[in-house]
Protein backbone atom coordinates (compact mmCIF):
# COMPACT_ATOMS: atom_id res chain seq x y z
CA UNK A 1 0.00 0.00 0.00
CA UNK A 2 1.26 3.05 -0.51
CA UNK A 3 2.29 5.85 1.50
CA UNK A 4 1.15 8.37 -0.80
CA UNK A 5 -1.61 6.83 -3.21
CA UNK A 6 -1.25 8.27 -6.53
CA UNK A 7 -5.32 8.34 -7.06
CA UNK A 8 -5.45 11.22 -4.52
CA UNK A 9 -4.93 14.68 -4.77
CA UNK A 10 -2.77 16.57 -2.05
CA UNK A 11 -1.75 20.24 -0.38
CA UNK A 12 1.36 21.15 0.64
CA UNK A 13 -0.62 21.36 4.45
CA UNK A 14 -0.51 17.79 4.47
CA UNK A 15 -4.25 17.02 3.77
CA UNK A 16 -5.22 14.95 0.84
CA UNK A 17 -8.63 14.60 -1.03
CA UNK A 18 -10.03 12.18 -2.96
CA UNK A 19 -12.77 13.34 -5.69
CA UNK A 20 -16.17 10.64 -5.51
CA UNK A 21 -17.69 9.66 -8.19
CA UNK A 22 -20.82 11.72 -7.09
CA UNK A 23 -18.43 14.60 -7.20
CA UNK A 24 -18.27 15.28 -3.55
CA UNK A 25 -14.38 15.37 -1.64
CA UNK A 26 -13.29 13.24 1.14
CA UNK A 27 -10.85 14.56 3.25
CA UNK A 28 -7.84 13.54 5.58
CA UNK A 29 -4.11 14.01 6.31
CA UNK A 30 -1.31 12.24 4.49
CA UNK A 31 0.76 9.36 5.92
CA UNK A 32 3.93 11.87 6.68
CA UNK A 33 1.49 14.32 8.72
CA UNK A 34 0.26 11.41 10.79
CA UNK A 35 3.77 9.99 11.35
CA UNK A 36 5.08 13.49 12.56
CA UNK A 37 2.48 14.13 14.92
CA UNK A 38 2.74 10.65 16.30
CA UNK A 39 -0.55 8.79 18.24
CA UNK A 40 -3.65 11.11 17.58
CA UNK A 41 -5.47 11.48 20.75
CA UNK A 42 -7.75 14.16 19.98
CA UNK A 43 -9.54 15.47 16.65
CA UNK A 44 -11.67 19.09 16.48
CA UNK A 45 -13.63 18.85 13.34
CA UNK A 46 -16.19 21.36 11.53
CA UNK A 47 -20.10 21.24 12.23
CA UNK A 48 -22.07 19.39 10.06
CA UNK A 49 -23.60 21.83 7.52
CA UNK A 50 -20.70 24.64 7.94
CA UNK A 51 -19.71 26.41 5.19
CA UNK A 52 -15.61 26.41 4.75
CA UNK A 53 -13.20 28.87 2.72
CA UNK A 54 -9.89 27.34 0.80
CA UNK A 55 -6.80 27.40 2.88
CA UNK A 56 -8.74 29.07 5.76
CA UNK A 57 -8.41 26.86 9.11
CA UNK A 58 -11.11 23.92 9.94
CA UNK A 59 -9.99 22.09 12.48
CA UNK A 60 -7.08 20.89 14.69
CA UNK A 61 -5.63 17.46 15.31
CA UNK A 62 -3.37 16.83 18.43
CA UNK A 63 -1.26 14.16 19.23
CA UNK A 64 0.00 13.23 22.58
CA UNK A 65 2.77 15.30 21.99
CA UNK A 66 1.86 17.88 19.76
CA UNK A 67 -1.05 19.84 17.77
CA UNK A 68 -1.56 20.83 13.87
CA UNK A 69 -4.18 23.08 12.70
CA UNK A 70 -6.42 21.64 9.40
CA UNK A 71 -6.74 23.72 6.78
CA UNK A 72 -9.18 22.92 4.24
CA UNK A 73 -8.11 22.11 0.47
CA UNK A 74 -11.15 23.34 -0.91
CA UNK A 75 -14.02 25.74 -0.42
CA UNK A 76 -17.48 24.07 0.14
CA UNK A 77 -20.08 22.59 2.44
CA UNK A 78 -19.50 19.84 5.27
CA UNK A 79 -21.92 16.72 4.55
CA UNK A 80 -20.53 14.45 7.01
CA UNK A 81 -17.77 13.91 9.66
CA UNK A 82 -16.02 10.82 10.44
CA UNK A 83 -17.73 9.67 14.11
CA UNK A 84 -15.61 6.33 14.09
CA UNK A 85 -12.69 8.86 13.77
CA UNK A 86 -13.46 11.43 16.98
CA UNK A 87 -14.31 8.69 18.99
CA UNK A 88 -11.37 6.47 17.80
CA UNK A 89 -8.37 9.07 16.59
CA UNK A 90 -6.22 5.93 16.22
CA UNK A 91 -7.82 5.44 13.09
CA UNK A 92 -5.77 8.43 11.48
CA UNK A 93 -2.27 6.87 12.21
CA UNK A 94 -3.77 3.27 11.31
CA UNK A 95 -5.44 4.31 8.08
CA UNK A 96 -4.94 7.97 7.04
CA UNK A 97 -6.50 7.53 3.88
CA UNK A 98 -9.18 4.60 4.57
CA UNK A 99 -10.64 4.66 7.90
CA UNK A 100 -8.90 8.04 9.27
CA UNK A 101 -10.92 10.27 6.74
CA UNK A 102 -12.20 13.18 8.77
CA UNK A 103 -14.61 15.14 6.21
CA UNK A 104 -17.00 14.83 3.04
CA UNK A 105 -17.08 18.29 1.55
CA UNK A 106 -19.48 19.32 -1.30
CA UNK A 107 -16.93 21.67 -3.72
CA UNK A 108 -18.42 24.74 -4.40
CA UNK A 109 -15.98 25.99 -6.50
CA UNK A 110 -14.28 23.25 -9.24
CA UNK A 111 -11.67 26.01 -9.92
CA UNK A 112 -10.13 25.22 -7.21
CA UNK A 113 -9.47 21.55 -7.78
CA UNK A 114 -6.75 22.24 -10.64
CA UNK A 115 -4.85 23.90 -7.54
CA UNK A 116 -4.19 20.39 -6.12
CA UNK A 117 -0.99 18.98 -6.14
CA UNK A 118 -0.66 15.32 -7.73
CA UNK A 119 1.06 12.46 -5.50
CA UNK A 120 4.35 13.04 -7.39
CA UNK A 121 4.49 17.03 -6.60
CA UNK A 122 3.45 16.76 -2.86
CA UNK A 123 5.97 13.81 -2.38
CA UNK A 124 8.79 16.22 -4.26
CA UNK A 125 7.01 19.10 -1.17
CA UNK A 126 8.24 16.57 1.46
CA UNK A 127 11.75 16.28 -0.12
CA UNK A 128 13.01 19.52 -0.03
CA UNK B 1 21.61 29.86 22.23
CA UNK B 2 23.38 27.26 20.94
CA UNK B 3 22.88 25.37 17.83
CA UNK B 4 21.95 21.50 17.12
CA UNK B 5 25.74 20.97 16.49
CA UNK B 6 26.07 21.61 20.20
CA UNK B 7 23.76 19.09 21.83
CA UNK B 8 25.42 15.81 23.54
CA UNK B 9 24.82 11.85 22.96
CA UNK B 10 24.64 9.58 25.08
CA UNK B 11 26.83 6.15 24.73
CA UNK B 12 23.57 5.11 23.67
CA UNK B 13 23.14 7.52 20.62
CA UNK B 14 23.75 4.42 17.41
CA UNK B 15 21.15 1.88 19.40
CA UNK B 16 18.56 4.53 19.24
CA UNK B 17 18.76 5.24 15.45
CA UNK B 18 18.96 1.21 14.86
CA UNK B 19 15.73 1.05 17.15
CA UNK B 20 14.01 3.86 14.77
CA UNK B 21 14.29 6.77 17.76
CA UNK B 22 12.98 10.17 16.90
CA UNK B 23 16.05 12.61 18.22
CA UNK B 24 15.06 15.64 19.61
CA UNK B 25 16.72 18.35 21.59
CA UNK B 26 16.29 18.03 25.85
CA UNK B 27 18.03 19.76 27.93
CA UNK B 28 21.09 20.08 25.78
CA UNK B 29 21.45 16.81 24.77
CA UNK B 30 19.98 14.65 21.87
CA UNK B 31 17.31 12.25 23.14
CA UNK B 32 14.66 9.42 21.62
CA UNK B 33 10.89 10.89 22.19
CA UNK B 34 9.87 7.91 20.64
CA UNK B 35 10.78 4.77 18.44
CA UNK B 36 7.25 2.98 17.68
CA UNK B 37 4.88 5.51 19.18
CA UNK B 38 3.99 7.23 22.79
CA UNK B 39 0.94 5.12 23.15
CA UNK B 40 2.41 1.78 22.45
CA UNK B 41 5.66 2.41 24.62
CA UNK B 42 3.76 3.51 27.10
CA UNK B 43 1.72 0.28 27.06
CA UNK B 44 4.20 -2.26 26.92
CA UNK B 45 5.21 -0.33 30.71
CA UNK B 46 2.47 -1.23 31.56
CA UNK B 47 1.99 -4.43 30.98
CA UNK B 48 5.02 -6.00 30.12
CA UNK B 49 9.00 -4.33 30.64
CA UNK B 50 10.04 -1.36 28.65
CA UNK B 51 13.35 1.00 29.00
CA UNK B 52 14.51 4.17 29.05
CA UNK B 53 18.25 6.27 27.91
CA UNK B 54 18.06 8.12 31.14
CA UNK B 55 22.04 8.85 30.69
CA UNK B 56 21.65 12.57 30.18
CA UNK B 57 20.51 12.84 34.11
CA UNK B 58 23.54 14.26 36.25
CA UNK B 59 25.16 10.90 38.23
CA UNK B 60 27.45 12.53 41.14
CA UNK B 61 29.55 10.98 43.81
CA UNK B 62 29.78 13.45 47.22
CA UNK B 63 32.43 10.54 49.32
CA UNK B 64 34.92 11.36 51.76
CA UNK B 65 34.98 12.31 55.55
CA UNK B 66 31.96 14.80 56.66
CA UNK B 67 29.88 13.93 52.99
CA UNK B 68 26.94 12.66 55.31
CA UNK B 69 27.05 15.89 57.16
CA UNK B 70 27.58 18.20 53.94
CA UNK B 71 24.41 16.39 52.52
CA UNK B 72 22.15 16.49 55.45
CA UNK B 73 22.82 20.30 55.25
CA UNK B 74 21.95 20.46 52.02
CA UNK B 75 18.94 18.30 51.35
CA UNK B 76 15.52 18.08 52.72
CA UNK B 77 15.62 14.96 53.98
CA UNK B 78 18.35 12.09 56.08
CA UNK B 79 20.97 10.34 54.49
CA UNK B 80 23.20 9.87 57.53
CA UNK B 81 20.67 7.11 58.49
CA UNK B 82 20.33 5.43 55.82
CA UNK B 83 21.01 1.51 55.62
CA UNK B 84 23.79 0.29 53.37
CA UNK B 85 22.16 0.81 49.22
CA UNK B 86 19.36 2.41 50.20
CA UNK B 87 17.89 5.16 48.43
CA UNK B 88 15.83 8.29 49.33
CA UNK B 89 13.84 10.48 47.23
CA UNK B 90 13.80 14.66 48.05
CA UNK B 91 15.05 18.05 47.11
CA UNK B 92 18.10 20.30 47.11
CA UNK B 93 16.03 23.85 48.04
CA UNK B 94 17.40 27.58 48.11
CA UNK B 95 17.10 29.79 50.64
CA UNK B 96 13.53 31.00 50.10
CA UNK B 97 12.95 27.13 50.37
CA UNK B 98 12.08 27.33 46.53
CA UNK B 99 13.23 23.70 44.43
CA UNK B 100 16.31 23.83 42.81
CA UNK B 101 15.85 20.28 41.74
CA UNK B 102 15.03 17.08 43.23
CA UNK B 103 16.78 14.47 43.64
CA UNK B 104 17.41 11.00 44.70
CA UNK B 105 20.23 9.68 46.77
CA UNK B 106 21.80 6.09 47.27
CA UNK B 107 24.28 5.34 50.22
CA UNK B 108 27.39 3.72 49.17
CA UNK B 109 29.57 1.38 51.01
CA UNK B 110 32.96 2.74 51.64
CA UNK B 111 35.62 1.75 48.78
CA UNK B 112 39.25 2.83 49.10
CA UNK B 113 39.58 3.52 53.01
CA UNK B 114 37.12 6.05 52.27
CA UNK B 115 34.95 6.76 55.21
CA UNK B 116 31.39 7.56 53.65
CA UNK B 117 30.00 7.66 49.57
CA UNK B 118 27.04 8.68 48.19
CA UNK B 119 25.54 8.49 44.68
CA UNK B 120 23.20 11.48 44.18
CA UNK B 121 20.97 11.15 40.50
CA UNK B 122 19.31 14.93 39.59
CA UNK B 123 17.65 16.16 36.60
CA UNK B 124 19.67 16.41 33.72
CA UNK B 125 18.55 20.00 33.13
CA UNK B 126 19.88 20.94 36.44
CA UNK B 127 22.86 19.36 36.94
CA UNK B 128 25.22 22.14 36.18
CA UNK B 129 23.22 23.79 38.65
CA UNK B 130 23.44 21.62 41.18
CA UNK B 131 27.25 21.03 40.41
CA UNK B 132 27.99 24.68 41.14
CA UNK B 133 25.54 24.88 44.46
CA UNK B 134 27.41 21.76 45.69
CA UNK B 135 30.82 23.01 45.13
CA UNK B 136 29.53 26.35 46.87
CA UNK B 137 28.71 24.82 49.87
CA UNK B 138 31.39 21.97 50.36
CA UNK B 139 33.62 24.90 50.89
CA UNK B 140 32.34 24.85 54.53
CA UNK B 141 33.10 20.91 54.27
CA UNK B 142 37.01 20.05 53.47
CA UNK B 143 36.72 16.33 53.73
CA UNK B 144 34.44 16.33 51.18
CA UNK B 145 34.87 15.55 47.46
CA UNK B 146 32.50 15.43 44.65
CA UNK B 147 32.92 13.95 41.23
CA UNK B 148 30.36 13.93 37.99
CA UNK B 149 30.62 10.84 36.06
CA UNK B 150 27.27 11.27 34.32
CA UNK B 151 29.33 11.45 30.49
CA UNK B 152 31.49 8.42 32.00
CA UNK B 153 28.65 6.21 32.13
CA UNK B 154 25.44 5.47 31.20
CA UNK B 155 21.87 4.90 32.80
CA UNK B 156 19.28 2.76 31.47
CA UNK B 157 15.94 2.79 33.84
CA UNK B 158 13.93 -0.77 32.84
CA UNK B 159 10.42 -0.38 33.84
CA UNK B 160 7.44 -2.62 34.09
CA UNK B 161 5.72 -6.00 36.05
CA UNK B 162 8.37 -7.78 34.13
CA UNK B 163 11.43 -5.89 34.74
CA UNK B 164 12.02 -8.06 38.03
CA UNK B 165 12.68 -11.57 36.07
CA UNK B 166 14.63 -9.57 32.94
CA UNK B 167 17.55 -8.18 35.76
CA UNK B 168 17.24 -11.93 37.70
CA UNK B 169 17.55 -13.15 33.91
CA UNK B 170 20.90 -10.72 33.07
CA UNK B 171 22.39 -10.71 36.61
CA UNK B 172 24.88 -13.20 37.70
CA UNK B 173 25.80 -11.82 41.27
CA UNK B 174 24.58 -13.86 44.08
CA UNK B 175 22.01 -12.04 45.09
CA UNK B 176 18.86 -11.54 42.16
CA UNK B 177 17.75 -8.30 42.13
CA UNK B 178 14.81 -9.22 42.61
CA UNK B 179 15.12 -9.58 46.43
CA UNK B 180 15.97 -5.73 46.22
CA UNK B 181 13.11 -3.73 48.50
CA UNK B 182 12.19 -0.47 46.77
CA UNK B 183 14.48 1.88 46.74
CA UNK B 184 17.29 -0.77 47.43
CA UNK B 185 20.49 -0.86 45.61
CA UNK B 186 23.57 -3.75 44.84
CA UNK B 187 26.60 -3.82 42.79
CA UNK B 188 25.78 -6.66 40.53
CA UNK B 189 27.51 -8.32 37.23
CA UNK B 190 25.42 -8.60 33.77
CA UNK B 191 26.07 -11.65 31.82
CA UNK B 192 25.75 -10.55 27.79
CA UNK B 193 25.29 -12.06 24.33
CA UNK B 194 26.64 -15.94 23.75
CA UNK B 195 30.36 -14.88 24.15
CA UNK B 196 29.19 -14.18 28.38
CA UNK B 197 31.21 -10.81 28.26
CA UNK B 198 30.82 -9.73 32.18
CA UNK B 199 29.81 -6.31 32.93
CA UNK B 200 29.42 -4.14 36.03
CA UNK B 201 26.44 -2.96 36.99
CA UNK B 202 24.86 -0.55 40.04
CA UNK B 203 20.94 -1.31 40.08
CA UNK B 204 19.12 0.21 41.98
CA UNK B 205 14.79 -0.37 42.73
CA UNK B 206 13.30 2.83 41.53
CA UNK B 207 11.86 4.33 38.55
CA UNK B 208 9.35 6.99 37.22
CA UNK B 209 6.72 5.54 36.06
CA UNK B 210 4.77 4.28 38.60
CA UNK B 211 5.70 0.39 37.57
CA UNK B 212 8.48 -1.84 39.46
CA UNK B 213 11.56 -1.39 37.94
CA UNK B 214 15.56 -1.01 37.97
CA UNK B 215 17.90 1.59 37.03
CA UNK B 216 20.82 0.38 36.06
CA UNK B 217 24.15 2.36 35.87
CA UNK B 218 27.35 1.17 33.94
CA UNK B 219 30.34 2.81 32.30
CA UNK B 220 29.77 4.36 29.50
CA UNK B 221 32.02 1.84 27.39
CA UNK B 222 29.62 -1.27 28.00
CA UNK B 223 26.53 0.90 27.43
CA UNK B 224 25.40 0.18 23.71
CA UNK B 225 26.06 -3.60 24.92
CA UNK B 226 23.96 -3.69 27.58
CA UNK B 227 21.49 -2.03 25.83
CA UNK B 228 21.33 -4.82 23.57
CA UNK B 229 21.30 -7.35 25.84
CA UNK B 230 18.16 -6.06 27.13
CA UNK B 231 16.61 -5.59 23.97
CA UNK B 232 17.37 -9.54 23.21
CA UNK B 233 15.72 -10.18 26.56
CA UNK B 234 12.14 -8.56 25.39
CA UNK B 235 12.45 -5.00 26.43
CA UNK B 236 10.76 -2.31 24.43
CA UNK B 237 12.67 1.06 23.85
CA UNK B 238 11.00 3.82 25.47
CA UNK B 239 11.23 7.59 24.78
CA UNK B 240 10.76 10.88 26.52
CA UNK B 241 6.91 10.86 25.38
CA UNK B 242 6.03 7.72 27.43
CA UNK B 243 8.35 9.00 29.96
CA UNK B 244 5.87 11.72 30.31
CA UNK B 245 2.54 9.80 30.20
CA UNK B 246 3.69 7.29 32.56
CA UNK B 247 5.27 9.35 35.33
CA UNK B 248 2.16 12.16 35.09
CA UNK B 249 -0.24 8.92 35.38
CA UNK B 250 1.55 7.81 38.59
CA UNK B 251 1.56 11.63 40.01
CA UNK B 252 5.11 12.30 39.77
CA UNK B 253 6.64 15.66 39.03
CA UNK B 254 8.80 17.52 36.93
CA UNK B 255 11.41 20.12 37.86
CA UNK B 256 10.82 22.59 35.16
CA UNK B 257 6.93 22.36 35.17
CA UNK B 258 5.46 20.81 38.03
CA UNK B 259 7.92 23.07 40.35
CA UNK B 260 10.91 25.23 40.28
CA UNK B 261 12.91 27.69 42.37
CA UNK B 262 9.68 29.95 42.48
CA UNK B 263 8.10 26.94 44.80
CA UNK B 264 8.42 24.61 47.70
CA UNK B 265 7.49 21.12 48.00
CA UNK B 266 5.18 22.03 50.78
CA UNK B 267 2.88 24.29 47.86
CA UNK B 268 3.43 20.88 45.43
CA UNK B 269 1.96 18.58 47.78
CA UNK B 270 5.17 16.76 48.45
CA UNK B 271 5.90 17.34 52.07
CA UNK B 272 6.46 13.84 53.12
CA UNK B 273 10.21 14.22 51.42
CA UNK B 274 10.63 17.01 53.97
CA UNK B 275 12.08 16.07 57.53
CA UNK B 276 10.93 19.35 58.97
CA UNK B 277 11.97 17.69 62.65
CA UNK B 278 15.52 17.83 61.06
CA UNK B 279 17.26 21.38 61.49
CA UNK B 280 19.64 23.15 59.82
CA UNK B 281 18.87 22.24 55.94
CA UNK B 282 18.78 24.73 53.32
CA UNK B 283 15.63 26.24 52.94
CA UNK B 284 13.88 24.98 56.22
CA UNK B 285 13.49 28.55 57.55
CA UNK B 286 11.52 29.46 54.49
CA UNK B 287 9.09 26.19 54.92
CA UNK B 288 8.45 26.87 58.49
CA UNK B 289 7.28 29.92 57.87
CA UNK B 290 5.09 29.05 55.13
CA UNK B 291 3.20 25.98 57.25
CA UNK B 292 2.81 28.89 59.91
CA UNK B 293 0.86 31.23 57.42
CA UNK B 294 -0.75 29.32 55.31
CA UNK B 295 -0.12 28.95 51.65
CA UNK B 296 -1.88 30.68 49.01
CA UNK B 297 -1.91 27.52 46.34
CA UNK B 298 -1.53 24.68 45.67
CA UNK B 299 -0.62 21.41 43.43
CA UNK B 300 -3.52 19.52 42.60
CA UNK B 301 -4.26 16.81 39.69
CA UNK B 302 -7.34 16.77 37.95
CA UNK B 303 -9.25 15.06 34.88
CA UNK B 304 -10.63 16.29 32.27
CA UNK B 305 -14.66 14.97 32.41
CA UNK B 306 -15.11 15.92 27.93
CA UNK B 307 -12.75 15.48 25.59
CA UNK B 308 -9.74 17.33 25.60
CA UNK B 309 -6.14 17.65 26.11
CA UNK B 310 -4.59 20.00 28.93
CA UNK B 311 -1.16 21.62 27.95
CA UNK B 312 1.00 23.45 30.07
CA UNK B 313 0.23 27.07 30.94
CA UNK B 314 -3.26 26.48 29.94
CA UNK B 315 -5.65 28.64 32.45
CA UNK B 316 -7.80 26.87 35.30
CA UNK B 317 -10.91 28.53 35.51
CA UNK B 318 -14.10 28.30 38.38
CA UNK B 319 -17.50 30.19 37.13
CA UNK B 320 -15.48 31.91 34.14
CA UNK B 321 -12.54 33.71 36.83
CA UNK B 322 -9.13 32.33 36.95
CA UNK B 323 -8.08 30.46 39.58
CA UNK B 324 -5.08 28.77 38.36
CA UNK B 325 -2.45 27.31 35.99
CA UNK B 326 -1.73 24.33 34.69
CA UNK B 327 1.62 22.54 34.76
CA UNK B 328 1.74 19.51 33.21
CA UNK B 329 -1.05 18.21 31.27
CA UNK B 330 -1.36 15.09 28.55
CA UNK B 331 -3.97 12.39 27.43
CA UNK B 332 -3.79 9.74 29.66
CA UNK B 333 -3.84 6.20 28.11
CA UNK B 334 -4.88 3.92 31.18
CA UNK B 335 -8.25 6.69 32.04
CA UNK B 336 -9.05 7.15 28.89
CA UNK B 337 -9.21 11.07 29.62
CA UNK B 338 -7.04 14.26 29.67
CA UNK B 339 -4.98 14.53 32.68
CA UNK B 340 -3.04 17.46 33.87
CA UNK B 341 -1.61 18.81 37.47
CA UNK B 342 -1.63 22.78 37.89
CA UNK B 343 -1.68 25.06 40.73
CA UNK B 344 -4.83 26.38 41.74
CA UNK B 345 -5.72 29.21 44.58
CA UNK B 346 -5.93 27.00 47.95
CA UNK B 347 -9.41 27.53 48.36
CA UNK B 348 -10.22 25.91 45.55
CA UNK B 349 -7.87 22.94 45.87
CA UNK B 350 -10.32 20.40 47.54
CA UNK B 351 -10.82 16.84 45.87
CA UNK B 352 -13.96 16.94 43.57
CA UNK B 353 -14.53 20.39 43.05
CA UNK B 354 -15.63 21.21 39.40
CA UNK B 355 -13.08 23.43 37.43
CA UNK B 356 -12.93 24.45 33.98
CA UNK B 357 -9.35 24.53 31.87
CA UNK B 358 -9.53 26.72 29.21
CA UNK B 359 -8.11 25.09 25.98
CA UNK B 360 -6.66 27.49 23.58
CA UNK B 361 -10.49 29.49 23.77
CA UNK B 362 -12.61 26.75 24.49
CA UNK B 363 -13.40 25.74 28.43
CA UNK B 364 -14.26 22.23 29.07
CA UNK B 365 -15.26 20.95 32.11
CA UNK B 366 -13.03 18.59 34.51
CA UNK B 367 -12.62 17.80 38.38
CA UNK B 368 -10.12 17.60 41.14
CA UNK B 369 -9.17 14.50 41.93
CA UNK B 370 -6.36 12.22 44.27
CA UNK B 371 -2.90 11.71 42.83
CA UNK B 372 -1.54 9.21 41.38
CA UNK B 373 -4.07 9.28 38.67
CA UNK B 374 -2.58 5.02 38.19
CA UNK B 375 -2.56 2.68 40.30
CA UNK B 376 -0.43 -0.16 39.89
CA UNK B 377 -2.55 -3.36 40.22
CA UNK B 378 -1.91 -5.58 43.10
Amino acid sequence: MSEHPSDLRYTKEHEWVRIERDGTATIGITHFAQDQLGDVVYLVLPKVGAIISKDSKMGEVESVKSISDLFAPLSGEVLEINKDAIDHPERVNEAPHDTGWMIKLKVSDEAELPQLLSAEDYKTTLAS
Amino acid sequence: MSSDDALQRTALFSNHLAANGRMVPFAGWEMPVQYEGVLTESKSVRTNVGMFDVSHMGRLYIEGAGSGEFLEHVLTFSVTNLNSGKARYGFVLNQEGGVIDDIVVYQQSPEDGLTERYLMICNAANRNTIVDWLKDHMADYPGVAMTDFTVESVMIAVQGPAAASVADKLCVGEDNPSTLKPFGSMAQTVKLGADGTLVEVFIGRTGYTGEDGFELVADAANGSDLWDALVANGVTPCGLGARDVLRLEAGLRLHGSDMDTSKTPLEAGLERFVSMKKDGFIGRDALVKQSTEGFTQNLVGFKLLDAGIPRHEHTILKDGSQIGIVTSGSYSPSLDTGIGMGYVSSEYSGLANHIQIDLRGRPVEGEIVELPFYHRPK
